[in-house]
């Protein structure tokens, strides 16, 4: 009787099933993460394009990056293309159900982007102890007398656009990465991040800026603990594929980074 | 597995991709660091590099490509959208306040 009712009111309200065809042909998860990411791309327009509107406007642009930092750079830059590569091999081991295969690759993906941070976190420390800085950073004391301290006196729309630029994107990397170890390995990722997180603050020398940086790590424990208690999952091929695309954007994004910051200021002996 | 997803998942193909990645970042850094070009060509042209470099990316490891038409239009065409009406915004202003001596703004 009551199924009976239902029918009549689906019939008289011209609903033809109990779900509507999505529109995209695709699960709301991967909807609402495309939506994310383009509304993100805007950030990093925005800064991507102060950098190059400061860079197009100050003469004579600073270019301090030695064969050593583009060296660096590119390095950076393989790291994040072989890890896009091993994401998509973790999401195709998800698809078929090969759970220690997603484990594997996702841990491989894991390893890329934190070599990718250390790489970066490295030049930054260099290009800091040489005087590039900006206001409210820790300094060392080379970096009064480094070769790059004057760039900071005299131009520094350099220090602040590319600082903004690449944290904005270290972030996002340290993001990802956290992403996938959530993903991969749930509640066991918690006490690793700890660790992480209570070893970098001790081990790093508090004159260097990732002594207050490393804090993001236990922030991100806080939030991955509330998501992990208050919605404990097995998460499923979709969610690997979800983060997929996250941590594909996090490498798209550098791949402009990469030009227009350092390759277009690099430094000619 | 929704059934956008379902396509030709020859993994073969993805390493191309991260080949053809690897080799056009290569190209990049040998423009880059040996000043091939004067300036405003040489942001050009990694732009280029860079938008092709990122359709690859978006199109087969984000897999958009395998979408339905609807969502990859929408998405392309929206941020492209934001994009131009940024450039408007921005760069007519860096041009205006250009020193104009040689009519050169990168150094």
């Amino acid at each position: 009787m009551a199924d009976a009712a239902i029918q009549h009111n689906a019939v008289e309200h011209g609903l033809t099933g109990e779900y509507e065809a999505p529109l995209f042909g695709a699960y709301s998860k991967k909807v609402g993460m495309w939506l994310f990411l383009a509304s993100d791309s805007l950030t990093f327009g925005a800064l991507l394009f102060a950098f190059s509107y400061n860079r197009i406007y100050t003469t004579p642009w600073p270019t301090p990056f030695h064969v050593a930092s583009i060296t660096n750079a590119t390095i950076m830059t393989a790291c994040l293309l072989s890890s896009s590569l091993t994401m998509v091999m973790g999401v195709f081991a998800a698809q078929r159900g090969d759970r220690t295969w997603t484990r594997y690759w996702l841990l491989a993906t894991m390893a890329f982007g934190t070599a990718f941070i250390v790489l970066h976190g490295m030049e930054w420390t260099k290009l800091i102890g040489e005087g590039l800085t900006i206001p409210g950073f820790p300094r060392p004391a080379t970096a009064a007398t480094g070769e790059l301290a004057d760039v900071s006196k005299n131009v520094p729309q350099f220090p602040a656009t590319f600082f903004g630029l690449t944290a904005m994107h270290m972030l996002h990397v340290t993001i990802g990465v956290i992403y996938l170890g959530v993903v991969a390995f749930r509640k066991w990722f918690l006490p690793v991040l700890a660790v992480l997180w209570i070893g970098g603050y001790f081990l790093i020398p508090s004159d260097n800026i990732f002594h207050y940086g490393i804090h993001a790590l236990g922030l991100a424990l806080v939030v991955s603990a509330v998501i992990l208690f208050l919605k404990p999952k097995d998460y499923d091929a979709h969610d690997v594929e979800v983060s997929g695309l996250y941590w594909h954007f996090v490498d798209l994004v550098w791949m402009f980074i990469f030009p227009l910051v350092y390759l277009m200021s690099t430094k000619i002996n | 597995m929704h059934d956008a997803a379902v396509h030709d998942d020859s993994k073969g193909q993805y390493f191309w991709v991260w080949g053809a990645l690897l080799v056009l970042t290569a190209i990049e850094v040998v423009l880059g660091y040996r000043q091939v070009f004067e300036p405003i060509r040489m942001l050009q042209v990694l732009l280029i590099l860079s938008v092709i470099k990122s359709a690859l990316i978006i199109g087969y490891f984000m897999h958009l490509k395998f979408e339905k038409s609807l969502m990859r239009w929408m998405l392309v065409l929206s941020v492209t959208a934001c994009f131009v009406i940024m450039y408007f915004f921005f760069f007519p202003d860096a041009g205006r306040v250009l020193p104009p001596p040689n009519g050169v703004g990168l150094q």
